[in-house]
């Protein structure tokens, strides 16, 4: 009895009849039918004010007294960012996006109490003006195939009973009792699972080369190191379903008999790491990790590291070396990580995505995970589909969707009207894809066709007021200033490329420029040390390959046909449109624009230094930039 | 005026900043490895990393000094040099920087003589950039310690700066 009540206490579960058995008196407690609102608590949602929604919704249902029959709960990101802060209103799962605090009592008292839809709340869908009342018919959720991003806007990640209660951890079970190591393995195998993080390589052969490797030590870790721009889907997994990705790597390091693993996090990614501590402690809590798991007699554990704010650091040699308290730079890999990683230790490293991917592999098995996808790219990817387009987000399609469906399905187009230019996929080592390549369907192989890649799942869409020499410019700058400086021809490449590009952009290229852009890119290439140089010149090679044009603009006619390199643009203003509100006058820092009110202004161009505060500020298309 | 020095106050201020380094120090003890989460503690403590702290932690943890200054160097989350009452973080991933973030950074230059990793004169500002923080929807995006500044200009993010002292 005392021995009952104390383990009780303890919450620790000891057995997979345990774990069952936890599952089942959660499950009794909780009542579906029961209103559960759900407010998105990633970072961009908290951004735009979620935490303020969140807070006046405690203060309402208190003042109410509805704590009973009503259930709130923060959740992580829902991937419609565009929207937020986003409201979810289960069991009917009415969507309300743009809410603020003061929507709140109405939505108490009209939505919960009276069953009534506020219009006002509603997405409209931009296509055809129509008000969308519930989660999954609007678009931008429809065309997705939600499978490890699925419980991010239902689950609080902070509480793991959530988590339980919707089956987690039970892939953790079958895999300890009914599968051996290397059934676990063959099963990854078979399933056609690839690593998320960029470089596509089969997981099931990188299990199997670390369980292989010969040590008694070996290690496991997790790459939240996720450093490409406009890319954020591993911090929303991480903050939004965190034991997904820590029962995924228990199993993985049950497969290849290790018993500590690490996640490697960035510092600039503050809920990522306050989410994944919360589901390591009660994970230990509850005796899902720690010593001898469900009684199986496995010990793991998991320790939290925050990166430094180095992007070299996502390369996995790069990784370990920071985790091992040095400088993060990548090493030769004649002998692979899975055999000499950490502290010489065989060490497995998988992204974010792919540890999520396990639990679902492991519970229904290869032969469903391998249906979804193409021949050579199994299953989903998350992308954040980001930049100039109307529904900024995270959406989740099985590989082999085209670009098309993606961007103007999903992604509702382009904003303003505008026409579309590229599509940036890959990060900054990855490339831009013109118009033409739209209905390119999407997997490792087909991307790394057209001189992109994969990547971690970055696609930045860019319309036609983008100048493509300005984006090569931008990532080989990125690049540069991450380069670590270990390797010649990453750390002079990348110099020497850079002072070209930003020559080309400031009007002072020459036709020979194009030439020896070429040349560097070939040595990169060749000679790079690490994945962030051999593929450094992509960006450079994809615009030069698919906007040529543009670069010979820039240098033969010095002209930047987007309007963006500054020092090949003018600002003046037409006497015809502007009526003379002196708005662009007092936004000028340099008083360069003259004139009086009602009376067309005038700009003096050796004073202007095209800091764009009048085009911004001119409410009559007045201010021409050309 | 004459300056008299308050002895009692300023050795029980010395006696407070030797002892929250030397518990900051503590924590890691045995953990050599974990040099990079130990100077995460110490500028998220002083907000920068002093260099006598950096000597300490050397002497403390058996680790060569030349060592803990290549790793405090090499991250750009590390700064050295004391930064300002307020910290503006200016994204520059490439969703904001497609959205003209980088006409932020130029504003910042501009009106405040700083340019990325600097801090003003009066230490009012420092200014930083980062590669991407992930709220692209927001874009372009800047930090001011702490709270996320969304779909910013460099109109807007004058007048939010003016609410810093």
């Amino acid at each position: 009895m005392v021995e009952q009540v104390r383990k009780l206490l303890e919450k620790r579960v000891e057995s997979v009849a345990e774990l069952e058995n936890l599952r089942q008196s959660i499950l009794g407690k909780r009542d579906s039918s029961r209103t559960c609102i759900s407010v998105c608590g990633g970072t961009a949602c908290r951004a735009s004010g979620a935490e303020a929604v969140v807070d006046a919704f405690i203060d309402e249902i208190e003042r109410r007294e509805l704590q009973i029959t009503v259930e709130l709960k923060e959740t992580g990101c829902h991937g419609f960012c565009e929207r937020g802060p986003v409201v979810v209103i289960r069991p009917k799962r009415i969507f309300y996006q743009r809410v603020k605090p003061e929507d709140i009592p109405e939505i108490i008292s009209e939505t919960v109490l009276g069953g009534n839809i506020i219009e006002r709340l509603l997405y409209v869908d931009p296509a055809t003006n129509e008000r969308i009342t519930y989660e999954p018919d609007v678009p931008f959720y429809k065309k997705q195939t939600r499978t490890i991003f699925s419980a991010n806007g239902e689950i609080d990640p902070t509480d793991i009973e959530d988590y339980i209660a919707m089956g987690g951890y039970s892939a953790l079970s079958k895999a300890l009792v009914q599968m051996s190591p290397e059934e676990i393995i063959e099963e990854v195998k078979k399933s056609g699972l690839r690593g998320r993080g960029g470089g596509g390589f089969p997981t099931g052969r990188k299990w199997q080369s670390c369980r292989d490797a010969e040590g008694d030590v070996k290690y496991v870790i997790c790459n939240a190191d996720e450093g490409d721009p406009g890319a954020y889907q591993d911090r929303s997994l991480l903050e939004g379903n965190p034991h997904s990705v820590v029962e995924g790597m228990i199993i993985g390091a049950y497969a290849i008999g290790s018993h500590k693993g690490y996640i490697y996090v960035r510092n600039e990614y503050p809920l990522a790491v306050r989410h994944a501590r919360i589901a390591i402690e009660q994970a230990m809590d509850y005796g899902l990790l720690g010593e001898d798991i469900l009684g199986s007699g496995f010990d793991f554990t998991v320790t939290i590291n925050k990166g430094g704010g180095a992007f070299v650091c996502g390369e996995s040699s790069a990784l370990m070396a920071s985790l091992e308290g040095k400088i993060g730079e990548p090493r030769a890999k004649y002998i692979h990580m899975s055999e000499k990683g950490l502290w010489d230790n065989p060490s497995l490293l998988n992204n974010v995505k792919t540890w999520a991917n396990v639990p679902l592999i492991i519970n229904k098995g290869a032969e469903w995970y391998s249906q979804i996808g193409t021949a050579g790219s199994k299953g989903t990817m998350i992308f954040s589909l980001v930049g100039n387009i109307n529904n900024t987000g995270l959406v989740e399609v099985p590989m082999g969707i085209t670009l098309r469906e993606m961007i103007y399905d999903i992604g509702g187009g382009i904003p303003n009207g505008k026409k579309f230019k590229a599509v940036q996929t890959g990060g900054p080592s990855g490339g831009c894809i013109p118009e033409q390549y739209l209905d390119t369907p999407v997997d490792f192989d087909e991307l790394t066709k057209l001189g992109s890649m994969m990547g971690s799942g970055g696609m930045i869409v860019m319309d036609e007021d983008t100048c493509m020499v300005d984006v090569a410019r931008y990532f080989i700058e990125f690049l540069k200033g991450e380069s670590c400086g270990k390797c010649t021809p990453c750390r002079e490449g990348l110099n020497r490329m850079s002072e070209i590009l930003n020559r080309i952009t400031q009007g002072k290229g020459k036709q020979e420029d194009l030439d020896t852009l070429e040349d560097l890119a070939g040595i990169l290439s060749g000679g790079a040390l690490c994945a962030l140089g051999q593929t450094a010149a992509n960006p450079v090679l994809s615009t030069l390959h698919y906007f040529r044009d543009e670069y010979v603009a820039h240098i033969d006619e010095k002209k930047c046909p987007a309007g963006i390199c500054r020092e090949l643009i003018q600002y003046s203003i037409d006497p015809e449109k502007c009526e003379g509100c002196l708005r662009c006058l007092r936004a000028c820092p340099t008083g360069a624009i003259s004139g009086e009110k009602r009376k067309p202004h005038t700009l003096n161009q050796d004073m202007c230094i095209k800091c764009g505060a009048c085009y911004d500020v001119c409410k009559f298309n007045a201010v021409i930039r050309q | 005026m004459e300056l008299v020095l308050d002895f009692p106050k300023v050795k029980a201020i010395v006696e407070s900043y030797t002892e929250k380094v030397d518990s900051l120090i503590d924590n890691y003890a045995d953990k050599k490895e974990q040099l990079i989460s130990l100077l995460q503690d110490v500028q998220a403590e002083f907000n920068y990393l002093p260099r006598d702290v950096l000597i300490k932690i050397s002497q403390k943890l058996d680790i060569p000094v030349s060592q803990v200054f290549s790793v405090a160097t090499f991250f750009r989350a590390f700064s050295l040099k004391p930064r300002g009452r307020h910290l503006v973080t200016v994204c520059l991933g490439t969703a904001c920087h497609i959205r003209g973030g980088q006409r932020l950074v130029d504003k910042l230059e501009r009106d405040y003589r700083i340019k990325p990793g600097e801090t003003t004169e009066d230490l009012r500002f420092s200014l930083e950039t980062v590669n991407c923080l992930g709220c692209c929807a927001l874009g372009p995006v800047a930090v001011v310690d702490g709270k996320y500044e969304s779909k910013m200009n460099p109109d807007k993010l004058d007048r939010v700066l003016r609410g810093y002292k």
